[in-house]
């Protein structure tokens, strides 16, 4: 029952065959239900399409089944002995650009689809960045519809070598390669015999195996308060504890700790969770962490170590995606901001330049963000945050701009630095 | 040095930030309570979250006043043992007042009624967080819903003007009157409920587990004989050996045959089933194919 959690993003369009695949790991692993089947060969039929549309499996708003489309990250799950497995499934189409951020901002491994025939196109690039620039540790690029190229290897290292070419300008530490066909089942589950000069993995069993355990920042403490605990009860008089996610680094009692932004120092007694104390507490743990001293702190706050702390500032550099049509990024505009446990206010001071993600050309006479477009911008912040860089911690690193008079989230930040 | 979480505790801390985080940003939150698995298992993961202080916040039953009698039981006994307040949400008394008609006929449920209740103790009691314990790979309209999920004035969801939701940075800002349905559990799946209730050894109302009931049979479910029930003729009753895998309404929630006496034999139940928990036992879901999209659209759970 020691399954590991690894989460996955995918994202293509139906002409890529991601539906297929991912209907096919589904039911290769029982995921699919007779009824969810049924259902779905009922309403495939009520279309009059040829096919049993798996797509519905995951469309399941009312639009989105009137209108043939997907609007929206779709989550699914599946398991196999290994591991559990939560995916987020986002649609490929230019305008979801929005979706693909959502989906890989908690991705472990990232899928991309592309069609064998096809080849490399812009929406593969447009994929792959996405998911280098929102660090997501392993990309396995799909090379789909084998079948359609009579299983060829020349075909098939063709796109391999274009893509590298393309990966060497982005920065993926890790990228794998498997050839597929999803409606035959070719390396999908089970390594097929129609590509004996493809030794590696099934799709599948490449999930599996990835080893994702490393992937999180083991080295840097960083513990954002999010709620501290006073319990008022007899049996609990002074009991004071500073709950939250351990987003960095290993805590143990013991340690000496620096508090932000008092900069006081102390040293952890206990880490205590609700089956008792333990000896140390490690990303993504939630735990409950007992100081020597008695300091004021509260939500917002971070503990880290006296020796390596994070960036404390009020001017960030940072990467924004913009996530809504209903207004623009522009410099002078003040948001909310939230940054781990913590909400300021940020004004945008200066927009450098829009990156055109299929080009990667940095437009430095564009000042400003529409939907689903990303650039580099400079904030300011109300209150300093403690920051670290997006590439070295994808929690201290990230952050979310909220518009005031709407409450709605309209962009998605990751930080590159302090302001030069 | 080797540091690696089981799924079922990466969840579970995954649930305990995400509790945490809602109460803090929140001023009045309420965990709704159905009695059900997976509403105990929001329970203990709101008990772990602020232990070793007292859960921060009451605890909401919707009762349509067609419950099993062991549910209610089990709801009492929990909720008695955590010392927690419960405030309860009569469909009853809105039914009594006129505020909703119940339906009638053998096919009536009370079950699209709870919205009025339940909207009305939300506005009265001014609770801004609303926890409930919706799983997305329960349907596929739930799918789609965030884990802080906006509600407007009038408790509506609207699915396609939801916040994109990045990170494990939530955002929970709301307006006077608009209010947040927070769900802690939206990544588990049913295999995850059971495992994690064999782990914890959360107990549960007695009717998950095969008994003796009597039954008969609709839709290809077997519904327990009650008073709340109509049978059509020829639906005659019989003794069997059954289990129920939800638990919802005696008139909408169905049984099946089952010797699965432990949560040990209902995971290995669970693990060669073909069918959904919803489909199995369900008859609320069946009436069309976005019926949960529309009565969730309206405020419902």
């Amino acid at each position: 029952m020691a399954m590991e959690l690894v989460r996955l993003a995918t994202t293509g369009s139906v002409d890529d065959g991601k539906s297929t695949l991912i209907g096919r790991m589904l039911y290769d692993t029982k995921q699919i239900f007779q009824d969810q089947l049924e259902a779905i060969e009922e309403a495939s039929k009520q279309r009059g399409t040829d096919y049993v549309d798996l797509a519905l499996l995951t469309d399941g708003l009312r639009a989105e089944r009137e209108q043939g489309i997907t609007i929206d990250v779709a989550y699914r799950y599946f398991a196999t002995p290994k591991r559990k497995f939560v995916l987020a499934d986002t649609p490929g189409h230019i305008q979801y650009t929005r979706n693909m951020v959502t989906g890989a901002s908690t991705a472990d491994i990232a899928l991309v689809l592309v069609d064998a025939r096809a080849g490399i196109v812009e929406q593969t690039r447009r994929h792959a960045f996405i998911a280098s620039l929102l660090r997501v540790p392993h990309l396995v690029l799909c090379v789909n519809k084998m079948d359609l190229v009579d299983f060829s290897e020349d075909r098939y290292n063709e796109i391999v070598d274009e893509f590298k070419d393309f990966a060497t300008r982005l920065d993926i530490h890790d990228l794998r390669f498997v050839p597929v066909s999803a409606l035959e089942g070719d390396n999908v589950v089970d390594e097929s015999d129609r590509t004996p000069w493809y030794t590696g993995p099934s799709v599948l069993h490449l999930l599996e195996d990835i080893y994702v355990a490393s992937d999180r920042n083991m080295i840097d403490v960083r513990f954002p308060v999010q709620y501290v605990i006073r319990p008022h009860t007899m049996e609990h008089q002074d009991y004071r504890g500073y709950a939250g996610q351990v987003v960095g680094g290993v805590l143990k009692p013991g340690d000496d700790v620096m508090v932000l932004p008092s900069g006081f120092e102390s040293k952890i007694v206990g880490i205590d969770t609700f089956d008792g104390p333990v000896d140390e507490a490690a990303p993504p743990m939630s735990v409950t962490v007992r100081l020597e001293d008695d300091l004021d702190i509260s939500r917002g706050d971070m503990i880290c170590r006296p020796h390596n702390h994070p960036d404390v500032g009020q001017d960030i550099d940072a990467m924004v995606c913009w996530l809504t049509d209903q207004s623009q990024l522009r410099p002078g505009v003040k948001y909310a901001i939230k940054h781990t446990t913590r909400w300021a206010r940020a004004l945008v001071a200066d927009m450098q330049y829009r990156l055109d993600i299929n080009t990667l050309h940095r437009d430095e006479e564009s000042h400003h963000l529409s939907l689903n477009e990303i650039g580099r911008v400079r904030l300011r912040t109300t209150q300093p945050l403690f920051f670290d860089e997006y590439r070295r911690n994808r929690e201290t690193g990230s952050f979310i701009l909220v518009d005031e008079a709407t409450n709605a989230t309209v962009g998605a930040g990751m930080i590159l630095g302090p302001s030069q | 040095m080797h540091y690696q979480l089981s799924h079922l505790s990466a969840l579970e801390a995954e649930g305990v930030h995400i509790i945490r985080e809602a109460v803090a940003e929140g001023e009045r939150p309420v965990l709704l309570f159905s009695g059900g698995k997976d509403s105990a298992v929001l329970l203990w993961l709101a008990m772990k979250a602020f232990h070793p202080a007292r859960i921060p916040f009451p605890v909401m039953h919707v009762d349509t006043g067609h419950n099993f009698p062991e549910v209610l039981e089990f709801r009492d006994r929990t909720i008695g043992a955590i010392g927690a307040d419960l405030i309860v949400a009569s469909v009853q008394e809105a039914i009594d007042e006129g505020r909703v008609i119940e339906q009638t006929g053998p096919r009536a449920s009370r079950n699209r009624l709870q919205t009025e209740p339940l909207l009305r103790a939300i506005t009265s009691n001014k609770f801004d967080v609303v926890f409930g314990g919706a799983r997305r790979d329960e349907e596929k309209a739930r799918a789609k819903e965030r884990v802080f999920s906006f509600r407007d004035e009038f408790g509506q969801w609207d699915p396609k003007n939801q916040r994109p939701e990045l990170w494990s940075l939530y955002n929970g800002r709301y307006r006077v009157g608009e209010h947040m349905r927070v769900f802690p559990i939206s990544n588990w799946t049913e295999m995850d409920i059971w495992q994690y209730i064999e782990r914890e050894g959360i107990s549960l109302p007695s009717i998950y587990f095969s008994h003796q009931r009597k039954v008969f049979a609709r839709d290809g479910m077997l519904m327990a004989v009650s008073d709340y029930i109509q049978q059509f003729d020829g639906e005659e009753p019989f003794e069997a050996t059954v289990r129920f895998r939800t638990v919802g309404d005696m008139s909408c929630t169905g049984a099946f045959e089952s010797t699965a006496a432990t949560v040990a034999e209902i995971i290995a139940e669970v693990s060669a089933t073909r069918i959904t928990e919803r489909g199995a036992s369900r008859a609320d879901d069946r009436t069309a194919e976005a019926a949960m999209e529309d009565r969730k659209k309206e405020g419902y759970f």
